[in-house]
């Protein structure tokens, strides 16, 4: 399992405003184009640098193919990265203040502590 | 030597800086009060006329990465650039540059090294909403230099609660020791109970009001030995998954020592409650 990919997809997802809606608009072909060409590159380094072995399991590529963030809580993503993208890319679509946040919610109502570990 | 003239320990939310700006009409209902108490809270620090700011806070995933994480960092910069895209995007926050203090920054580097605490250091550092929260608080005007010092609340394995206590000792001491006549105010930001991205996010209230009640009495008395025989790495998941953030108030009463507050406020706002406490070391010096 490899939490620490699903949390760099969300976090390099999230700071760039082309790529959240890239990622909204287009689940599937994003994480694929992702995995592919920027799950390898390490953030802190000079380009020309890569990592040559990152990938996700099957698993954690579907939950972020169809926007799954009840999955992705369960595999352990770090909440605060899910949360901040999921405002970014869906707040929009709910007429009322804090409409997404409160229905994204209830969707982990069934998750007692402890929590999914998020330690990477 | 530097006089530590105030040490001031508070929630930071995001949602301050946007809601105090609103017109009368489009504001809720708590707006009026918050800005009320904020303002209230921003005269402690006044009255203590800082020379320099030693900000405490967490970097929220935006500069620092899991491929590279400090637990304890030093802002050692002539200037520090603020807040990033997806906090003007969420939060409707500005971007600043405050100035930085790279005496103050060495003096706490090399003192907190040979004091036990590999402290990591940033010659470059964009500091976000967990220092500049504060800013907008009790110093919107931006006219003082800082040194910030972030912590690890938010990627585990994280310090133990034990260690937030014993570097806020620390850096009282180091502040003390400085060789300088200027007044430095030491301002940290923090959490109470809270949930982020979890099933109890975003409630009436914070997830844990009896933790809230329990922690500001710990806070307001300064009872440091009361808080670290309750709370621990694993009984911080109960008020919130977010809720490791309140070790950043347990350094700020490391910093207070065993001294009740001069002065505590809090808010009881959804989602969170707001809590504001400010010591006066040396006395209420005005």
């Amino acid at each position: 399992m490899s939490k620490y990919l699903i949390d760099k997809f969300l976090f390099t997802i999230d700071r760039d405003p082309e790529l959240v809606e890239r990622y909204r608009c287009d689940p599937a072909a994003t994480v694929e184009w992702w995995e592919t060409e920027k799950a390898n590159q390490i953030l802190n380094c000079i380009s020309g640098e890569a990592s040559t072995w990152l990938s996700f399991t099957e698993e954690e590529r579907d939950a972020l193919s169809v926007h799954d963030h009840v999955a992705l809580f369960q595999l352990g993503a770090h909440p605060f990265l899910t949360l901040t993208l999921w405002i970014a890319m869906f707040e929009r679509d709910y007429p009322e203040p804090l409409g997404m946040q409160r229905d994204f919610a209830t969707r982990l109502a069934h998750f007692n502590l402890p929590y999914p570990d998020i330690t990477t | 030597m530097a006089e530590l003239v105030a040490i001031l320990a508070t929630t930071h939310h995001p949602f301050y800086y946007a809601t105090s700006q609103l017109p009368p009409e489009q504001a809720p209902p708590f707006a009026a009060e918050w800005v009320r108490k904020v303002g209230a809270y921003r005269e402690t620090l006044t009255r203590a006329r800082p020379d320099v700011l030693v900000m405490v806070g967490s970097d929220h995933f935006h500069q620092l990465w899991l491929d590279n994480m400090p637990q304890f960092l030093v802002g050692k910069a002539p200037f520090y650039d603020a807040n990033y895209y997806n906090e003007e995007r969420e939060f409707g926050l500005p971007r600043l540059l405050l100035k930085g203090h790279e005496e103050l920054s060495a003096h706490i580097l090399r003192e907190g090294i040979d004091a036990g605490f590999d402290l990591a250091f940033s010659n470059e550092l964009r500091v976000d909403h967990s220092i500049t929260c504060p800013i907008f608080t009790v110093r919107p005007g931006n006219d003082l230099p800082i040194v910030p010092v972030y912590t690890n609340i938010f990627a585990p394995p994280l310090p133990r609660p034990e260690r937030f206590v014993k570097l806020g000792r620390a850096l009282r001491d180091i502040i003390d020791a400085w060789p300088s006549d200027l007044r430095v105010a030491l301002i940290g930001t923090g959490h109470l109970s809270l949930e982020l991205g979890g099933p109890r996010q975003f409630g009436e209230h914070g997830p844990d009001p009896d933790f809230d009640a329990q922690a500001v009495q710990w806070i307001a008395n300064g009872d440091i030995d009361g808080c670290l025989a309750s709370v621990t790495l694993d009984s911080l998941h109960a008020p919130g998954n977010a809720a490791h953030g309140f070790m950043d108030f347990m350094l700020m009463m490391g910093a207070a020592g065993y001294s009740k507050a001069d002065y505590v406020d809090s808010l009881d706002l959804f989602h969170t409650m707001e809590a504001y406490f400010t010591w006066y070391p040396n006395g209420a010096s005005g």
